[in-house]
């Protein structure tokens, strides 16, 4: 208990980090996922062949493979930057996949009368999209949105595992490797910090889940 | 369908868009090509002992690549069995505790939820050494995805029997059967029919997170893949390949988990339930779009 209590300075900046990366990862797939669902249920197309396509290879390809391949892969093409934005980026692009398929999930369960009413009124197939189908969609998708991106946080540890430093896996090889402090409260600390953002995570999530539920 | 049927106007814009989307992504495709040659990534050095059976490194790299994702594989199935195995426990047990009691349970539950898988693995092959239990690489790897799988494998489970009636039960404890009786003799054989595409999905889950074995350095294949690069200096090639191969194994697993679900819920044989004669197809949707819109 003394390790973690003695090291909370670097625990606490580990969450941060690890809060930093789920933050711009958050936003990213939310935008992009939303984007691609909106591809996969679209009259043209090449635009659903492009959606569905997309979520393929992300849905099954491991996490681990995307980040490689974002890290080691992309140099090769010319695109250099900071390790962290690898990370970053390759959990965007895991990561939407999954937004996407909750986001769809969520327009599937916006009663079929709603899109047919907005065309009745004249509405085009974006206007009734963007006014009548999505606002409702993302309404019912919140809590498949929620577990995604608890399930985004904890393979945030994926991103520390394959070389970000600083955030709160990494902690565990600075006080362990560097230090050589005993194990298993080192890494107890570090199972405690992401226990304490996903186990309440889960519970607000449980709690939204309840009031945001539509009758239909 | 959030869009009405297209017209004949409407199909000819989209056959035209459809031309120009292909004749772009043509184009992109050559762009990227021009620009990867450029970068001399097609050269044979790169992408020879891929593709090319006569290149001196072809068999070599296939062969271990084949051995290291047996070593997935294997590492799958062992924690797929055990998932199911220690999750049906787990259901089972919280199904039968009193209600009080049920936090022994729900309380490790929610502990191995909540934490990373990959954390679960780096701490198997850490902390059960510091203990004394020196294993081989694979059963760190088994351990640590065992420790979250059977966690949502005990939920699945636990939804697969709410889901059946509740005369299944009732009948179970009429004829005098215990809860835990009931369970294993009634409730379970039924639930596993219900439960099956979940289950299949999630040994998509853990197929892909078995590549997660670079941690504790298993040899599985994304770890031969690293090893492999510093020797061939393609990562960009290599990394492109073993994406693909989990691609596709997973799609395929995919495609049979969405398989079983249409065979089970639209199957074959008719069952007791489904000797109803159908509404036909034009007055079902009428009326579900009347419920809907109300």
């Amino acid at each position: 208990m003394d390790i973690i209590l003695d090291n909370i300075g670097l625990y606490r900046d580990g969450l941060l980090k690890t809060l930093q990366i789920c933050l711009y990862a958050g936003i990213g797939s939310l935008v992009l996922g939303t984007v691609i669902a909106t591809f996969r249920v679209s009259p043209f197309p090449p635009l659903r062949a492009t959606g569905t396509a997309w979520v393929t290879v992300f849905r099954n390809c491991p996490l681990a493979v995307v980040l490689f391949f974002c890290a080691f892969g992309l140099p090769e093409l010319g695109i250099h930057g900071a390790y962290f934005w690898f990370g970053v980026s390759g959990l965007v692009l895991y990561t939407s996949a999954f937004v996407c398929e909750a986001v769809r999930s969520g327009i599937n369960a916006v009663p079929l009368g709603q899109a047919e009413a907005a065309r009745a009124v004249g509405l085009t197939y974006a206007q009734s999209l963007r006014e009548i189908v999505l606002p409702q969609a993302l309404r019912s998708a919140v809590p498949p949105l929620g577990s995604v991106m608890i399930a985004m946080v904890k393979n945030s540890a994926i991103v520390g595992a394959f070389g970000v430093g600083g955030e709160l896996f990494s902690v565990q090889a600075r006080l362990t490797s560097a230090q050589g402090l005993a194990l298993i409260p080192v890494l107890l600390g570090v199972a405690a910090g992401y226990l304490i953002i996903t186990i309440p995570a889960g519970v607000a999530l449980g709690a939204l889940e309840r009031r945001l539920a539509v009758v239909r | 369908m959030l869009f009405d049927r297209p017209g004949p106007r409407t199909r000819r814009r989209i056959m035209v868009g459809s031309i120009v989307t292909g004749l772009g992504l043509g184009a992109l495709a050559i762009l990227v090509l021009v620009r990867l040659a450029a970068g001399g990534q097609l050269a044979e050095e790169k992408w020879g002992p891929i593709i090319n059976p006569a290149n001196p490194l072809f068999v070599a790299l296939w062969a271990n690549l084949g051995l290291a994702l047996l070593n997935n594989i294997e590492a799958a199935v062992l924690a797929m069995a055990l998932s199911m195995l220690l999750g049906t426990v787990l259901a089972v047990t919280r199904i039968s505790l009193p209600r009080w009691g049920r936090w022994t349970v729900v309380a490790p539950m929610e502990f191995f939820r909540g934490l990373p898988v990959v954390i679960a693995i780096f701490f198997a092959s850490r902390i059960l050494p510091e203990l004394g239990v020196d294993l081989p690489l694979l059963w760190y790897l088994v351990i640590g995805l065992t420790a979250y799988n059977s966690v949502i494998i005990a939920e699945i489970v636990r939804a697969g029997v709410a889901s059946l009636p509740r005369g299944q039960s009732e009948a179970a404890a009429a004829v005098g059967l215990t809860r835990g009786q009931a369970l294993r003799a009634v409730l379970l054989p039924q639930a596993i029919r219900v439960m099956l595409p979940a289950l299949i999905s999630q040994l998509v889950v853990i197929f892909k997170d078995t590549s997660l074995g670079f941690v504790i350095l298993y040899g599985e294949a994304v770890r031969f893949v690293a090893i492999a690069i510093q020797e061939l200096h393609n990562p960009l090639q290599l990394y492109l390949t073993i994406g693909a191969i989990f691609i596709l194994i997973n799609y395929l697993v995919g495609r049979l988990a969405v398989w079983t679900e249409q065979r089970l819920t639209h199957p074959g044989r008719r069952g007791v339930a489904a000797q109803e004669p159908a509404a036909p197809t034009g007055e079902a949707m009428i009326a579900g779009t009347s419920t809907a819109g109300g």
